[in-house]
């Protein structure tokens, strides 16, 4: 297990996690001139990170660990007299290893092997996901490096998945650089099994077995190989299929409104309309979400259905609109006629499971103290 | 629970028990399947060939109901074969001896004769528990609680855990996954009868004259009605008002028919919701409120982490958040309250309920959620509870617990055995993913599902229709022939309500102490449906398309029969 560090130019205390950890090994590096220190077992990677410092890692997620394909995290390391160029998400840290990120040549390397990649994509100027939603972190690399998609001649492109009708997830293999982050989430962290990697070299691709459509095969929709997925090859059909631009689309950060999990989530929004979810990152979840925080989070906020004005019920049995002041003035005059005629125990209030935590608060102080009743209870047990 | 999600992954051994964890909870489901790759052993204790079993070491089959007798006689073999933990017994808990005592009855053989299973199974069970302990994790959820005996079966599960000392340590525990987003919070908050914020008793003068002070009004002595009681209470014409906050009682609860009879006997029902579901339905008076992402609030998740709810967008039309109402219902009743904002009403719940006293929104904001206990600011909060005491104060007691049946079994009337649950791709009621689209492809429909020889016998195919009725309702629904379900027992969702409402069938009892309905057993009788007509299997999937509630029986004369018992 990679542990966090504490690190930089004060480095008086050393933690994980908060707490001080006895009987591990520490080494101290020094990335980009920085002094760091970390756990013996570290990864170079971990080192770069906690010194403050990014590499573009393509194949890299954290969940499942590092697979040194991509070759985009590259580093030059100085260590025992020896220098040499080594993927930082593989190699491992070492006690007084001087780590550079971005030398001249790491640069010119990085720049030459995305243009080899983007050589092998559609143009950037249709990637659905960075036209609809904003930048991926393949196109944030392509920035920062200046990568240009003419480069190099072109190479033969993947070609999309084959028809499939699937309502969730949206597979432009045109934009696949093969980096396997969504065959191995789906493998290792999922464990679903749903794909694959099929063939080799500039042949390969992403497949579900007997090339069966997503609908067909034992993919539960939890949209984590979208997730991950580092270049838009993979994205959310509700999303993409909207009519929106990316330029509009804000972030909130909450949480899931489904099981008792409660992963984070980030909602999506456009012209004050929410237009899709995202997992979080940053919450205890780690990213996970299962098909209803995926696919279900959103849309039933913007349906039809939802209620818009208070209603009251007419003699026949059927609603008619009322203002706020006429609802609750009936409400409140019904609950003190009730509290003189019967007494504050003839009312009851039942909370929810369902809204946040401070309308229960004030659900339940509204029972015993408006209404005077202790006669408040919520789902737990249904 | 009493441990952490992300523990779970880190354990030696698993005790998953009711818990059709892949699917009501499927992202805990990783974080077991992690444990296993890691080398975990994982036993799956369930009725059902749920789709966790293909990750478990074992799949122990009991027969529904019988989890008392199986988890005593875990309990029997590990005492019998001394490999308690003593320390922890000696130190830690009261009652060991009579417990000891009462589980000697329950030999493997005993017990596995009731539960259905081989002795073999309760031996291998208890020795790996004992083994992995105290870094053996127990996870349960309705499975367990959803009985008659409910409360006895967590007793149960909890004894394990005292005898091996699992409770108070890392990577262990008795974890009860919760169900709904904040299921926790309501309870936190003191949405209990008996309970003001925090978990303090309503009926100790001491704690009410702490919330009095702080509230400046005086508080109601007697504990109040549970949900059970209150809606016999309003049968009896005893409640006059009801005020119901996001709730979907006539779907949810069990025998709906009687939930629906209970809120159609109060003089004036309001109900505050989103939609206007199918209790908003009965209601006198309908509130618009607003949706998670339109509020601002916090959530408290399974693992005691406050988390904050943000919101993305207003609300739709005059509809508002649940707490700018209830303010302004506190200002009707002449009441009003200085609080304004959810953040204010945050503040006041930290000062008087000491578990989150050191939580803040800047905390929150700035942090990420924050496990309860904390304290004050400085308490990073808790991951595991009961460190080096319980949390109640008090030792662990061993609680010597008996086999009750559930109280409806099969006979020959009503031959099988009906139990209920989720599916990943439904949640509940339906209200919110019956609007998702695409999800119709997943689940486009409520099924049955029974184990293929006992379809054979009866005839059925997969996609007949069936009437499933018990001595509480009747409803139709399609067969789905699934190896999931052992023979004898079949099993449903509640999520399209509008079709097919699935607790018009299921069981009024429930746990004589907490009042949790029995939904996992109750008795029901199969035939093929006369009504064979395809156009229902169309207009099933209209309806849900168009997110439209109908009258069942405006589409299935079959069900007409319901309007009658009303």
């Amino acid at each position: 297990m990679v542990v966090n560090l504490v690190f930089g130019e004060i480095m008086t205390s050393v933690s994980v996690n908060g707490k001080v950890q006895g009987g591990t090994k520490w080494l101290d590096l020094r990335v980009n001139g920085v002094a760091v220190q970390c756990a013996d077992g570290s990864r170079v990677l971990d080192a770069v990170k906690d010194a403050g410092f990014e590499v573009p890692t393509l194949c890299y997620d954290e969940r499942v660990g590092p697979q040194g394909t991509c070759r985009m995290c590259l580093v030059e390391v100085e260590v025992n007299g020896r220098t040499e160029q080594v993927a930082s998400c593989t190699a491992f840290a070492e006690d007084e290893m001087s780590v550079g990120t971005h030398t001249e040549e790491i640069r010119d390397y990085r720049k030459t092997l995305l243009e080899l990649l983007l050589s092998e994509m559609a143009s950037p100027n249709t990637n659905p996901y960075t036209n609809k939603v904003g930048p991926t972190e393949f196109d944030h690399a392509v920035e920062e490096y200046d990568a240009r998609w003419d480069a190099f001649p072109r190479l033969k492109v993947r070609e999309k998945a084959a028809h499939d009708e699937n309502p969730f997830i949206q597979r432009d293999y045109d934009y696949c650089i093969a980096c396997y982050r969504c065959t191995n989430i789906c493998n290792e962290w999922e464990q679903a099994s749903a794909i694959t990697v099929d063939g080799r070299g500039q042949d390969s691709s992403i497949f579900t077995f007997f090339g069966n459509e997503l609908m067909d095969s034992p993919c539960t929709f939890c949209g984590q190989c979208i997730n991950t997925c580092p270049t838009g090859a993979l994205s959310d059909r509700k999303v993409v299929s909207q009519d929106i631009s990316a330029a509009d689309v804000d972030r909130t950060q909450t949480i899931c409104p489904y099981c008792g999990v409660g992963c984070g989530i980030e909602l999506l929004t456009h012209d004050g309309e929410i237009i899709g979810a995202e997992p979080d990152f940053t919450a205890p979840s780690r990213g996970s979400l299962c098909v209803k925080g995926q696919f279900a989070s959103w849309e039933f906020v913007r349906s039809e259905d939802r209620l818009r004005h208070p209603l009251i019920k007419q003699a026949g049995g059927t609603f008619r609109k009322a203002s706020w002041d006429e609802a609750l003035s009936l409400v409140s005059g019904k609950f003190k006629d009730a509290i003189e005629t019967e007494g504050p125990d003839s009312l009851v209030c039942w909370a929810s499971a369902r809204v946040v935590t401070e309308a229960n608060y004030l659900m339940q102080k509204f029972a015993r103290v408006a209404l005077g009743t202790n006669n408040i209870d919520n789902c737990s047990r249904t | 629970m009493s441990n952490s999600i992300e523990e779970l992954a880190e354990t030696d051994f698993l005790l998953v028990a009711g818990s059709n964890t892949t699917e009501a909870h499927p992202v805990i489901s990783l974080r077991m399947k992690r444990a296993v790759k890691n080398g975990a052993k994982l036993v799956v204790v369930d009725p059902r060939k749920i789709e966790l079993t293909n990750w478990a070491t074992r799949h122990v089959q009991i027969k529904v109901g019988t989890d008392i007798p199986f988890f005593n006689a875990v309990a029997n073999v590990i005492i019998n074969e001394e490999l308690q933990d003593s320390w922890f017994i000696q130190h830690r808990t009261e009652g060991f001896e009579a417990f000891a005592r009462h589980v000697q009855m329950y030999t493997p053989e005993y017990s596995a004769e009731i539960c259905g299973i081989t002795p073999e199974e309760i031996v291998d069970t208890a020795r790996e528990f004992a083994a992995a302990a105290p870094h053996a994790a127990i996870c349960y959820t309705l499975g367990i609680t959803e009985h008659s005996c409910g409360s006895h079966n967590v007793q149960s599960l909890g004894n394990l855990g005292l005898l091996c000392g699992t409770l108070g340590v890392p990577n262990a525990g008795v974890n009860p996954l919760r169900g709904q987003n904040n299921v926790q919070g309501a309870g936190d908050a003191g949405c209990i009868p008996t309970d003001l914020p925090g978990y303090q008793k309503v009926e100790r003068p001491g704690i009410r004259a702490i919330f009095e002070e702080a509230w400046g009004e005086p508080l109601p002595r007697r504990r109040g009605i549970t949900k059970i009681t209150a809606m016999e209470q309003m049968i009896k014409g005893r409640v006059k008002a009801v005020y119901v906050m996001g709730e979907n009682t006539v779907v949810s609860d069990p025998h709906a028919n009687h939930a629906e009879h209970a809120l159609r006997s109060v003089d004036f029902l309001v109900v505050q919701d989103i939609f206007l579901t199918e209790t908003a339905q009965l209601a006198d008076v309908v509130l618009p409120a607003a949706a998670f992402a339109e509020s601002d609030g916090t959530f408290a998740n399974s693992e005691r982490r406050v988390q904050r709810v943000r919101p993305a967008v207003p609300p739709p039309g005059e509809a508002r958040p649940d707490v700018d109402i209830l303010l302004e219902m506190f200002a009707r009743m002449g009441k009003p309250q200085e609080m304004k904002t959810a953040k204010d009403v945050f503040e006041e719940m930290r000062s008087v309920t000491p578990i989150y006293g050191g939580l803040s929104y800047e905390r929150l904001d700035r942090e990420g959620g924050i496990q309860w206990p904390c304290g004050d600011e400085d308490d990073p909060g808790t991951v595991y509870l009961h460190g080096d005491e319980f949390s109640t104060g008090f030792p662990g007691f061993f609680a010597p617990v008996d086999h009750i049946p559930p109280a409806e079994e099969p006979d020959q009337e009503y031959p099988w055995l009906l139990t209920t649950g989720r599916r990943r791709s439904t949640y509940h009621t339906g209200t919110q993913t019956g609007k998702a689209t695409g999800f119709e492809n997943l689940v486009p429909h409520e099924m049955l599902e029974l184990n293929p020889m006992d379809a054979a016998e009866m005839g059925l195919v997969d996609g007949d229709l069936v009437d499933v009725s018990s001595r509480r309702g009747k409803v139709t629904v399609s067969a789905r022939l699934t190896e999931k379900s052992p023979r004898g027992l079949v099993f449903m969702s509640f999520a399209f309500p509008e079709i097919t409402r699935t607790n018009d069938v299921t069981s009024d009892a429930y746990d004589f102490i907490t009042e949790t309905p029995e939904f996992k057993a109750c008795a029901v009788k199969i035939s093929k449906s006369e009504y064979q007509d395809e156009e229902v299997r169309v207009a099933q999937r209209r309806i849900r398309l168009a997110g439209e509630v109908k009258q069942p029986t405006e589409l299935m004369p079959v069900n007409g029969h319901r309007n009658g018992s009303r």
